[in-house]
């Protein structure tokens, strides 16, 4: 069974969109290993290492995401996590901006795969799927 | 008739306490000097007469049953895999367990370290590491390394159930005296102390005691079944919980400041607020730590290196003596008791430094985040604040005549407004240094443990104005 680390990064408290996450994957048949609110990338990569995850799925809603992911991929690659897959999404930059940019910040920053507001999780879990197989 | 004998080996005295348990009351206490380079039982005997003495007749005794911290109580290396997770979990079962934690280790290990393992004779090695399902690669390579350098001392693996059928071929291959437990961390930041900790007990029972000679005296004696750390957090837990109708006194902390190390055991939930976000690793409902560096005699040289250097000469100056000449006199001379009251003072102020900086490591802080959500309390760690009562235990404390200002210590946030140290509580003291025998009573009688522990553990001295003020 594949394993997926999840929880929303920074001084961010949205609880709602996560349980939705972690109920959505676990049904999809993954191991779902969910770190809650108000986590560090320390948490994350902390948790990804004691549960030999194949993915992290990081979750922030309230505009400060591309600060509170800065230097992820790099701490990731310190700890031994190389091939990790880095998923993020939600309301991840402040205002509205032309998300192919913003794509393309999170893409140099080391994420695989980046989501726009308003995604639902089960269009993530097609990608899900093809990244880490049925 | 219903006497029992309850005994403590510890690292310097062999302290005897004698009960009756039908009338929970305490015949006599007594104590000695520990001789477990010679024959352990040279100092009981001795100890032993002088128990008789006191009451006046030789008595019989029902049982007798020992905890032990001597030759150095039990000296454990944790290891793990991160050092905030599973590397966590494993100190805090070998703390809870009674031990001394002198290793620590995170990830892959190398042979400097198991060198360390050999060098500081330790006796008992928790491995740990992964979460069920998780990394089992760290744990096997781990375990295949103890072996290949033929580490015979025993092992409790206690990390990822899926690396169990690895471990024990491991074990197995090598010959190695291994024991496997449950995973102390069976899912992130989830502890599960019981099944490694009565594990560690019983190999401490089965073969740690024969190793250190104090095996010797279980003629004399029906056994020895505990550490004895682990024999006061029992003490402080049925002390707390109370048993069956008899209430007990609610969420406690036992401060314990000894020659080598300052031990602070809180019974209580790690929160009862719903307004805050936990954060990290689950805390025990019964926690001991243990700081090695603080202590009023082996280890009081810690206590002055964890001051800096202005610090020092403020000491110095404001209290006209020479703190680390003293602190090394102390280290040099462990049986060292205080002449004149300049000693007096010191080891009071030693004291009062132990007990606010092993608060400092042992309590739970909380921090204000600031959200677009607004104001949001994120805690990591136990929260201590309505704790009810604060009860001082150990030779410097019982015999201090200022033994108030040694217990403020845990409550005083002067430097730390974020710690969450004791708000308000009543101040107790073991005047009569039974907790590790009530521990060991715990085991048979409860009932009587607790009844006499309510008796005995009380109101401090000191002028009331002291302690109103």
């Amino acid at each position: 069974m594949k394993t997926i680390v999840i929880g929303v990064i920074g001084a961010d408290v949205h609880a709602v969109g996560n349980k939705i996450i972690e109920y959505t994957l676990t049904k999809s048949g993954y191991n779902v290993v969910n770190i809650g609110v108000l986590s560090s990338q320390e948490d994350f990569i902390n948790a990804a290492i004691e549960t030999n995850a194949d993915m992290i799925m990081v979750s922030s809603l309230y505009g400060h995401g591309e600060i509170d992911c800065r230097g992820m991929r790099d701490k990731c690659i310190e700890s031994g996590l190389d091939k990790i897959l880095l998923y993020v999404g939600g309301n991840i930059v402040v205002g509205k901006q032309d998300f192919t940019e913003v794509k393309n910040r999170f893409i140099e920053m080391g994420f695989n795969r980046i989501y726009p507001p308003g995604i639902s999780i089960d269009e993530a879990l097609k990608d899900i799927k093809t990244d880490l197989g049925e | 008739m219903a006497n029992y004998l309850l005994i403590d080996f510890g690292s310097t005295f062999t302290k005897l306490c004698a009960v009756n348990t039908e009338e929970y009351s305490i015949i006599g206490t007594s104590s000695d000097f520990t001789t477990v380079e010679t024959d352990i039982n040279e100092g009981y005997q001795k100890a032993l007469e002088k128990l008789f003495d006191k009451i006046g007749k030789q008595i019989n005794f029902e049982q007798v049953i020992a905890c032990s911290s001597a030759a150095g109580g039990l000296k454990m290396a944790a290891i793990g895999l991160v050092k905030e997770l599973t590397v966590e979990a494993a100190k805090r079962v070998c703390l809870g367990a009674g031990a001394k934690v002198d290793l620590v280790f995170s990830h892959h290990l190398n042979k400097n370290e198991v060198q360390q393992i050999i060098d500081k004779k330790i006796d008992i090695i928790l491995l740990a590491g992964g979460s069920d399902g998780g990394n089992s690669e760290s744990v096997i390579y781990n375990a295949n390394l103890l072996g290949e350098l033929g580490i015979n001392i025993p092992i409790v693996f206690a990390g990822n159930k899926s690396a169990q059928d690895d471990i024990q071929d491991i074990f197995n291959k090598y010959n190695m005296n291994g024991h496997i437990c449950e995973n102390v961390m069976p899912s992130i930041n989830v502890l599960n102390i019981n099944d490694a900790r009565e594990k560690i007990r019983e190999i401490f029972l089965k073969q740690i005691i024969a190793a250190k000679g104090i095996k010797k005296i279980e003629q004399q004696i029906n056994k020895v079944i505990l550490p004895t750390p682990s024999a006061v957090l029992e003490a402080a837990k049925l002390l707390s919980e109370g048993y069956l109708e008899e209430d007990g006194l609610g969420e406690i902390v036992v401060v314990d400041i000894g020659g080598a190390t300052t031990d602070m055991y809180s019974i209580c939930e790690s929160t009862k607020r719903s307004d805050v976000i936990v954060q990290g690793l689950e805390e025990p409902f019964a926690k001991r730590t243990v700081e090695g560096d603080l202590g009023m005699r082996y280890s009081a040289p810690g206590i002055v290196k964890s001051l800096s250097e202005r610090e020092i000469k403020f000491i110095n100056k404001d209290k006209g003596i020479d703190i680390v000449n003293e602190v090394n006199r102390r280290y040099s001379n462990v049986k060292l008791l205080p002449e004149n009251s300049q000693d007096e003072f010191i080891d009071q102020f030693l004291a009062e430094m132990c007990a606010y900086r092993a608060m400092h490591r042992h309590v739970g802080r909380i921090q204000e985040v600031l959200t677009p959500m607004g104001k949001v309390y994120n805690q990591v760690g136990k929260d201590l604040s309505d704790v009810n009562y604060v009860i001082g235990t150990g030779g410097v404390i019982i015999k201090s005549n200022h033994q108030y200002e040694i217990l403020r210590q845990t409550t005083n946030i002067l430097h730390n407004p974020q710690e969450l140290r004791p708000n308000d509580p009543n101040f107790l003291i073991d005047h009569d240094y039974i907790m590790a025998a009530m521990g060991l009573l715990s085991k048979i009688e409860p009932m009587a443990a607790l009844k006499i522990m309510k008796k005995h553990i009380c109101q401090i001295r000191g002028n009331q104005d002291e302690i109103t003020k």
